[in-house]
């Protein structure tokens, strides 16, 4: 289900907040607003954690992680460090990591699976990522723009990409990423995936300015409007089954 | 993937189709722009005719179809002309932010005092999509007369300035002259009204400058000295506005071609012995003076001339034919000043003496080069002439001489001539003439008027600065072919004719062609 909010009245909220399959950290705010929105949806199933990184509130834009680890930027504290180890389940690793271009939610999109990265990270880099989220790693563009984190949403069951992305690298990704794709918007227009929404498999939050239209893209794409916590974990029991015969 | 070759740069590149997005606010499926929602959304969210002017109110003046440009100008604009597309998108404000892509008039009742204008703008909204609208400005139009026309509309024959063009000579070769010059030149069509006057012509014009430059133009294709006055008519003290008229006197210089001169003695002595008798051979704005005796020319202007102003002793009216007996060239050839003369000695008598007695006069001319034996000639007859000149008895020991031959005579060719209409013909002016006037003599007019015409035949630096008009009603005549004998009438080559434009004569056929 994809729920709208604002974060002290601004829709880009994949800024201030990042959400995985197994917790969600969040900005600490003027008003509890915003934290509590994320409580309601996502208290009885994950963590939900109030964090700051470098002192910022820009979390969601520095931070890149999925349900295996959690990658931070040298400017991280090492209080932030710490407070993030002890309030993230213990299967998540937490590693901070040198890295020229530090803004890694701008520079990483990534699932459980697979990441896609900024072609010009470094060596080093690459393989803390392969290592410490467990995923294939690929450079590759999106829409010509090297940010891939900023210009696209990924999930284990599909992914938004910019508009612009013509149809042949559509296809590419999708490929690479083994998941379906769409190019569409968020925030009424806005081409930037990455700041105005956040989702994991089966719940997602955008930006209050977007659309309806908007809204049921994001929803058939991936693949929302079942999703329960639950339903997954029967669909896969059942795909599980088959396989085995 | 699909990859192509590109012919040209023979670069590798990756073929991309551009992918289709839903429209954010509607749905439907469109090309991604900068601002990803369908034209039709994005006109709905945001209009840039916002702040634009739609109706303004424009000033139109019915009498002169004119349209005020504020603070003073009227200009002259037909409906649904290009003009007042300009002058209607001029008067919108603010257009400045928007750029303006395509203007038209939309059709409206010409009596409904309304002028509709669809305007296509061009601006950039949200992230650098450039969105296009169309919208109309209606223009509410409010009769008004403008000052010109209400000045005309008080007093239809008001003038602000008169030119007064005098010359105080007892023809009107001038004149007749400088209304071809002034006809070539347009030089009056600002004129309000013109009139003829005994001596001379008043030209009345609506502004000042008009008449000036009048003045200039008449100042420059003839000798003249001019004066300048106004008169007080009305003012408006608040304002410090004061109205005149203005008169401009211009007087041109006595003396005109083929007249006979006799120089003052100073100005012989400045000159460098100029004979004190001349002949005046050109007339523009300076005066051309030759020696017939010495081929020695000078030219005066209008300057020099009003310092030591002279006047003729003899003038083309008092023109008497002569017959050339015998003609003997003294000189070779001289270029004199454009034309050329042969000074030679002639043996020429009156016509009224020839035949009848044996007075014969031996002259010194410089028509040598067109005089024949048995030619009659048009000259001066000093022997027979009781000249009053003050100048001339200012010269002790000079000895007069008797005939001054002036130009040949082609007088008996014109009487066979005679009553055969010309091939071309001239424009005139439209002047008043006051015919119940003292001393108008229509008649005297009329023979002096064909003498110009005369001259312009035979001279054609006379016609240069002219312009000559095919007679349509000139029918070639059978009988001329066979009259003419070995010479022929000076007549004007039909090439330097201009067939007179007329657009309305559809009927008019093969010889009245327009093309010169």
């Amino acid at each position: 289900m994809a729920t709208r909010l604002q974060f002290e009245n601004n829709s880009e909220i994949g800024v201030f907040s990042k959400l995985t399959n197994a917790y969600c950290l969040v900005a600490i705010g003027g008003s509890e607003n915003f934290y509590s929105t994320f409580e309601s949806e996502l208290a009885d199933v994950i963590p939900v954690v109030k964090a700051s990184i470098g002192g910022t509130r820009i979390i969601g834009r520095l931070c890149a992680g999925n349900k295996k680890g959690l990658l931070l930027p040298h400017n991280t504290t090492d209080q932030e460090l710490q407070h993030l180890r002890n309030s993230v389940p213990d299967s998540v690793v937490v590693q901070r990591i040198d890295e020229r271009l530090s803004a890694l939610g701008n520079c990483i999109a990534c699932n459980d699976h697979v990441a896609l990265t900024h072609p010009d990270l470094d060596k080093e880099t690459e393989e803390m990522i392969a290592d410490v989220l467990g995923v294939e790693v690929f450079r590759q563009t999106v829409a010509g723009n090297m940010l891939v984190g900023s210009f696209c949403a990924l999930t284990n069951r599909g992914g938004l990409v910019h508009p612009h992305t013509s149809i042949e690298d559509l296809d590419e990704l999708s490929t690479l990423l083994q998941v379906p794709l769409v190019a569409g918007t968020v925030n009424r227009g806005s081409e930037v995936i990455g700041a105005g929404l956040i989702v994991n498999d089966w719940t997602a939050f955008c930006g209050s300015d977007t659309t309806a239209t908007e809204l049921s893209v994001l929803e058939s794409v991936f693949k929302l409007r079942e999703a329960q916590p639950t339903a997954i974990v029967d669909e896969m029991r059942k795909s599980l089954i088959d396989t085995y015969v | 993937m699909n990859s192509a070759m590109e012919q040209d740069s023979g670069m590798f590149t990756v073929q991309s189709t551009i992918g289709s997005v839903l429209c954010c606010k509607c749905g439907i499926l469109m090309q991604p722009n900068a601002a990803n929602m369908c034209a039709k959304c994005l006109r709905s969210e945001i209009d840039i005719t916002e702040g634009l002017q739609k109706s303004v109110t424009i000033i139109h003046c019915p009498e002169c179809d004119t349209y005020l440009q504020p603070p003073r100008t009227w200009i002259k604009a037909n409906l649904e002309s290009k003009e007042l597309l300009t002058f209607c998108v001029k008067k919108l404000k603010n257009l400045n932010t928007v750029r303006l892509v395509h203007a038209e008039f939309i059709w409206t009742e010409p009596h409904s005092k309304r002028i509709k204008v669809k305007l296509k703008v061009q601006k950039e909204v949200l992230n650098g999509a450039v969105l296009e609208q169309a919208f109309t400005v209606e223009y509410t139009v409010l009769d008004q007369m403008c000052d010109s026309c209400s000045r005309v509309q008080a007093n239809p024959d008001q003038w602000v300035a008169a030119v007064q063009l005098r010359q105080h000579v007892s023809h009107r070769r001038t004149f007749f002259y400088l209304e071809q010059l002034i006809l070539k030149h347009d030089a009056a069509k600002h004129a309000i009204r013109i009139q003829q006057m005994d001596q001379g012509i008043d030209f009345f014009f609506g502004k000042r400058s008009h008449a000036l430059k009048f003045v200039d133009f008449v100042g420059k294709v003839s000798p003249v000295r001019s004066r300048n006055d106004k008169q007080l008519v009305s003012f408006d003290s608040k304002s410090n506005d004061y109205n005149y008229k203005y008169t401009f006197s211009v007087e041109i210089s006595p003396v005109c071609r083929e007249d006979l001169i006799c120089l003052p003695p100073k100005l012989v002595n400045s000159l460098g012995n100029l004979g004190p008798i001349v002949l005046c051979t050109k007339v523009t704005n300076s005066i051309a003076l030759l020696d017939p005796f010495t081929l020695r020319h000078c030219f005066l202007d209008a300057d020099q001339y009003w310092r030591t102003s002279f006047k003729a002793l003899l003038s083309s009216r008092q023109l008497v034919e002569y017959v050339v007996l015998d003609v003997e060239p003294v000189s070779s050839e001289v270029t004199v000043g454009g034309s050329r003369y042969i000074l030679a000695d002639a043996q020429v008598a009156r016509v009224s003496d020839f035949g009848k007695n044996d007075t014969i006069f031996n002259v010194r001319t410089h028509l040598g080069h067109i005089l024949n034996p048995g030619d009659n000639a048009l000259g001066y007859d000093l022997y027979s002439a009781n000249s009053n000149d003050i100048e001339l008895d200012k010269y002790k020991g000079f000895s007069i001489p008797d005939v001054i031959l002036v130009k040949k005579s082609y007088e008996e060719r014109r009487q066979k001539k005679r009553g055969k209409a010309r091939t071309w013909k001239l424009k005139s002016l439209n002047m008043e003439v006051d015919s119940t006037a003292r001393g108008y003599n229509e008649e005297k007019i009329s023979s002096e008027y064909e003498q110009f015409l005369r001259d312009l035949e035979e001279n054609p630096d006379m016609r240069f600065n002219l312009s000559l008009y095919r007679n349509k009603e000139y029918q070639p005549s059978e009988m001329a072919s066979s009259v003419a004998d070995g010479d022929e009438l000076p007549s004007i080559p039909l090439d330097e004719l201009l067939a007179d434009l007329d657009l309305s004569d559809v009927e008019s056929n093969d010889d009245d062609s327009m093309a010169e």
